[in-house]
């Protein structure tokens, strides 16, 4: 547990109602890495980045952000910390009363810190990088699903956050689409040094931003390591899980 | 039975988590009203939106509540052998006091009330509410302070407008039901009114408001499900808040008048 964790993530053990989710799961980040968590679809994976946020609290186990105690970071504080993550929701959940643009630009202006013509920059700028630099006048009902996927990602870019939270970045994205926003996320984290953690089920996608790939099985850490070791495992769940075979140690439930 | 008996303790510990859950958000929703001044637009915006919506019903209502009050005290007064000047006062009192408030107050959990839950708990189930705290805003500062002050300066407003369109009511049937002339009921309406009745009947709406927006909104935020899930908090606001809003009345009652 090297002392630079900007996450540390100590078991935790999560229920709801009697679904056990996460169950004694420990998971450190460093500044800067670029992570990737794999699993299958209800192992936990929103749920988990869910934590480091502190939009859902464990039950057990503690989750650290920059070595202060998320449970005990409260009003203002939490406010503070929360501008410092940007989170893109699996569902968008874009607000459905306002534009793109007033999407993208709630948080900063909210946060004060700029004028309103420099939010307009930052908002043309952040829907550029996301190639959506004409839809900043359309509401979230005008988009498609993966429109709302980018805004989504604009709008957890804009306040320029030290640490983002991806879930699923590239879903119902075509490959053409969804290989801007992995340059865009390898870009930010290789440039901008953000630290990164995305879900994702697309290992083309996973392959190309990840330096540690993380796969979570039964509420735990089944599998941590690089690319080149997750091409390479033994593992026969790991194997199944990225070669996507219905057939193997893993249940489909 | 014994399944009977868990099912009833679990449901009255549902009901009491849900009570404290309200006062939790009833506290946040005080310590927000600090940044009152943040916030002119937001509560500007929805008082717009929450203030015309009411109108035209209450409208309707309130003509035809303060006729069949006359209608009926009138009826009432040919029995006892009561002079019909006293129209004015019977009327007046029953509709400031109680109907034009109470009335109100429920047509305004009916639309408004029901529109915030839905409002609300669509934004909870889309995480759209996560999205806000995920961003650094407070939803309580962001969502239901500014709801519940729209609601607790709309209520009184409409119970004003109640108060006049009831009287209107009143008015046109002992005109044309009783043959009173305008100026006789009128004068009886003035004998009887006290401006303390009205004060407190639109204190009484401010809190009416304020049990609206907050339940409104309590409902909002623990909304889970989907659409089968927003439809239920919707309905539950409802119920929730008119039943508070009579409990309360009557506390008012009790409290303010002695017998
Ligand atoms: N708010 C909630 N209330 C109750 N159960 C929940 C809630 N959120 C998640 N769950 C449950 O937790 C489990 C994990 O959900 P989660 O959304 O984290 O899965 P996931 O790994 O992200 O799956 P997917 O890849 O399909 O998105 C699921 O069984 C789900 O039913
Ligand atoms: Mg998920």
């Amino acid at each position: 547990m090297s002392a630079e964790s900007v996450i540390q993530i100590t078991d935790v053990s999560k229920s709801f109602g009697r679904n056990p989710v996460l169950d004694e799961l420990n998971l450190n980040i460093q500044a800067g890495e670029s992570i990737v968590i794999i699993g299958q679809s209800g192992c936990g994976k929103s749920v988990l980045l869910k934590h480091i946020i502190k939009l859902i609290e464990p039950d057990r186990g503690t989750v650290r952000f920059d070595g202060l105690d998320l449970q005990e970071v409260r009003g203002r504080h939490l406010i503070t910390l929360r501008r410092r993550i940007g989170i893109l929701f699996q569902s968008a959940a874009l607000f459905d009363s306002m534009t793109v643009a007033q999407n993208v630009g709630l948080g900063l202006r909210e946060s004060k810190e700029h004028t309103v013509d420099q939010i307009e920059d930052i908002v043309h700028e952040k829907l550029d990088l996301v190639g959506l630099a004409d839809a900043a006048e359309k509401f979230p009902a005008e988009l498609s699903g993966g429109m709302r996927k980018r805004v989504g990602l604009a709008r957890a870019i804009a306040t320029d956050p030290e640490v983002l939270l991806y879930d699923e970045p590239t879903t119902g994205l075509d490959p053409i689409t969804a290989d801007l926003i992995n340059n865009l996320i390898v870009e930010l984290s290789q440039h901008l040094k953000v630290t990164s953690i995305a879900v994702t089920h697309d290992m083309v996608s996973a392959y190309k931003i990840a330096n540690r790939v993380v796969m979570l099985y039964e509420g735990k850490v089944r599998f941590d390591g690089t690319p080149e070791e997750t091409r390479a495992t033994e593992d026969a769940t790991v194997r199944q899980f990225i070669t996507g075979s219905a057939r193997g140690p893993i249940k489909v439930r | 039975m014994g399944l009977g008996v868990q099912a009833l303790g679990r449901k009255s510990i549902q009901s009491i988590s849900k009570l404290g859950g309200f006062f939790v958000l009833a506290g946040r929703f005080l310590a927000s009203l600090k940044d009152i001044p943040k916030s002119l637009r937001l509560i500007a915006e929805q008082i717009y939106f929450v203030g015309l919506k009411s109108f035209p019903l209450i409208m309707i209502i309130s003509i035809f509540v303060g006729a069949v009050s006359a209608w009926q005290a009138a009826y009432q007064f040919k029995f006892i052998g009561a002079p019909p000047r006293l129209l004015g006062q019977a009327v007046g009192k029953a509709v400031v006091m109680e109907l034009a408030p109470v009335l109100s107050a429920i047509v305004f959990a009916g639309r408004v009330g029901a529109g915030i839950t839905a409002e609300l708990g669509t934004m909870r189930v889309t995480e759209q509410i996560d999205a806000l705290e995920s961003i650094g805003i407070n939803p309580v500062r962001y969502l239901v302070m500014p709801r519940v002050i729209a609601c607790m300066l709309m209520v009184p407003f409409l119970v004003i407008f109640a108060n006049f369109i009831a009287i209107m009511g009143a008015l046109i049937v002992s005109i044309v039901g009783v043959d009173l002339t305008p100026e006789i009921f009128l004068n009886g309406f003035k004998d009887s009114f006290a401006m303390k009745d009205f004060n407190n009947g639109l204190i009484k709406a401010g809190v009416f408001g304020m049990i609206i927006g907050l339940v409104g909104c309590y409902e909002g935020f623990i909304t889970t499900g989907g659409a089968q899930g927003v439809g239920k908090t919707t309905t539950s606001s409802v119920v929730v808040s008119s039943v508070l809003i009579l409990i309360f009345n009557f506390v008012f009652a009790v409290l303010l008048f002695r017998i």
